[in-house]
């Protein structure tokens, strides 16, 4: 990707190729599962050529996407340690609501609610993969009692219920934050996105001399 | 090629009224006397060969069930449990497994697929294969551990009660087969009848607590029993004492269903008003000058204080 002269690097390749193959998994496991949950959106099975057909494709995407998202925590779980700044900014979310960021705490390459997405979906991903399991006919019918079946398809929707109205917030903060999809989409966003939004990573990233996405760690080395 | 339509009082993942124009039809029942039964497995194999069901030849499990349990292509099956009574002798019950036909069948309450599992306006519970989608819900949903999924063809199978033959006036093939008349078939109120006078009949024989299980908790059932001892039916080789629909289904296929949606459509328009009210955050002119004097600022300085290996000014 041509990237500008002066832009910064949001996510780099390898985490956008990363991301889009989490989205459409995510997206079609959320049309197949959806299918399955609701009889009024089992109209849903036609787009997967119908409903056995959903019904046998649906575990597999989750098993990529469980893959697919093992590399999202393995590229952001750093960035998303929680801080206490992170309390600050949840306190302040009214103003953040308010596109008032101004007298909002500054935030480094994330902010609060980017790391209630990310561990939201750290952990309702496995529960969806171990309940998932437990209800995947074929392979597992006999390893498990028909009460803990039971429980398991409840879990799986409950949970998938979650994982969707997360989503749906995903999905909109990305458009509400203008920018924010380029820099999933192209890569880059430019010093004044990250002045007004990660003012914290911004810093970071002028004081170390790196074009990000992480502030450089060889500083004082020479530079080719 | 499934029963016409107009027939179903109930149809699984459907919202709106089945058609039911003979919804006044009679209802039906078998009725099992398990105290006339002899355990030959004329019914078994007239399963079988009504369906065309043909499993292959299994291997001795040391018991008289055979094959062990029900599977796609074993409808129904004779299960014997050899019990001691309170008096310390043997009383060899042997009871015919297979489907219940519950008036409020928890296969249908769970089925995601429309029209997969139907309930005739006669009672008989259904599964319409051309919609089956293998996923198992039914399993779950069914309080007896009837539904097998086949792994040939990915779909549930079960008793049908002989529909085919029942719409055409004739009695399921298990019924005609059977030598002692220990299974019988008519009308619901006509069995119920009958196996009154059988409870009366064993009462008078010693057995006080024979009675007819046809349980309510899924607003009895189409297949019935005459048992001897109808205050335990668990001793029959595990036929549940008081079955209901798990209440994690009822919840599963209830209250949720609605509820999530309702919460997903909740955070879309969340999401749309919180854009015609707040609108869109845009980067704006003077956070791209601060962002430039701010680099500008750390050019100038690390020029006059060059940084260490950790970054920090020396």
């Amino acid at each position: 990707m041509t990237r500008p002269k002066g832009m910064l690097i949001r996510n780099p390749t390898v985490t956008r190729i990363n991301h889009w193959i989490t989205a459409l998994c995510f997206i079609l496991l959320m049309l197949s599962g959806l299918s399955m949950f609701d009889p009024m959106l089992f109209w849903l099975s036609n787009l997967f050529g119908g409903g056995q057909w959903t019904r046998a494709a649906h575990p597999w995407i989750g098993l990529i996407l469980v893959v697919s998202y093992a590399g999202m925590i393995v590229q952001f779980w750093r960035d998303n340690l929680w801080t206490k700044d992170d309390l600050a900014w949840t306190l302040a979310i009214d103003r953040v609501l308010a596109n008032e960021e101004e007298s909002v705490p500054q935030v480094g390459r994330f902010n609060a609610g980017q790391k209630f997405v990310f561990w939201s979906m750290a952990l309702l991903i496995p529960v969806l993969l171990f309940t998932g399991i437990v209800i995947w006919d074929y392979y597992f019918e006999t390893l498990t009692s028909v009460g803990m079946q039971r429980a398991a398809l409840l879990i799986h929707s409950l949970a998938a219920i979650a994982a969707i109205i997360i989503w749906v917030i995903h999905v909109y903060a990305a458009i509400w934050v203008r920018g924010s999809m380029r820099a999933m989409t192209q890569g880059y966003v430019t010093p004044g996105w990250a002045w007004r939004h990660h003012r914290k990573w911004f810093r970071a990233l002028v004081a170390t001399g790196s074009s990000g996405p992480r502030p450089r760690t060889d500083v004082g080395k020479p530079q080719e | 090629m499934s029963m016409q339509s107009q027939d179903y009082i109930r149809r699984s993942a459907t919202t709106l009224t089945p058609p039911s124009v003979r919804s006044y039809e009679d209802q039906v029942a078998k009725l099992i006397d398990v105290t006339r039964c002899i355990g030959c497995k004329a019914c078994q194999a007239a399963c079988m060969e009504w369906n065309n069901l043909r499993n292959p030849v299994g291997t001795f499990e040391g018991t008289y069930d055979n094959p062990l349990d029900l599977d796609p292509a074993t409808w129904t099956l004779m299960r014997f449990t050899e019990y001691e009574n309170e008096q310390g002798n043997l009383e060899w019950l042997i009871r015919k497994d297979g489907c219940m036909h519950c008036e409020d069948p928890g296969c249908l309450k769970a089925c995601p697929a429309p029209g997969a599992i139907v309930q005739y306006a006669n009672g008989i519970v259904d599964f319409i294969s051309e919609n089956c989608i293998g996923c198992g819900y039914c399993v779950k949903g069914c309080p007896f551990n009837i539904p097998r999924i086949s792994k040939v063809d990915l779909k549930s199978y079960k008793c049908t009660l002989c529909s085919d033959r029942v719409s055409v006036g004739l009695e399921p093939a298990c019924v005609k087969a059977c030598p002692t008349g220990a299974i019988l078939f008519g009308s619901k109120k006509d069995m119920t009848d009958w196996a009154g006078e059988r409870v009366n009949d064993l009462k008078s024989r010693g057995f006080e607590n024979a009675g007819l299980y046809d349980p309510p908790g899924v607003d009895g059932t189409h297949v019935m029993y005459v048992l001897h001892h109808a205050d335990t039916p668990s001793i029959y080789a595990g036929l549940p004492d008081n079955p209901k629909i798990s209440a994690t289904v009822e919840f599963w296929k209830g209250l949720i269903k609605p509820v999530a949606l309702a919460g997903i459509a909740a955070s879309v328009v969340a999401g749309f008003l919180h854009w015609i009210i707040a609108g869109p955050n845009e980067v704006q002119p003077e956070d791209e000058i601060k962002a430039r004097e701010l680099e500008a600022a750390e050019r100038g300085k690390s020029r006059e204080h060059p940084s260490d290996i950790e970054g920090n000014p020396v």
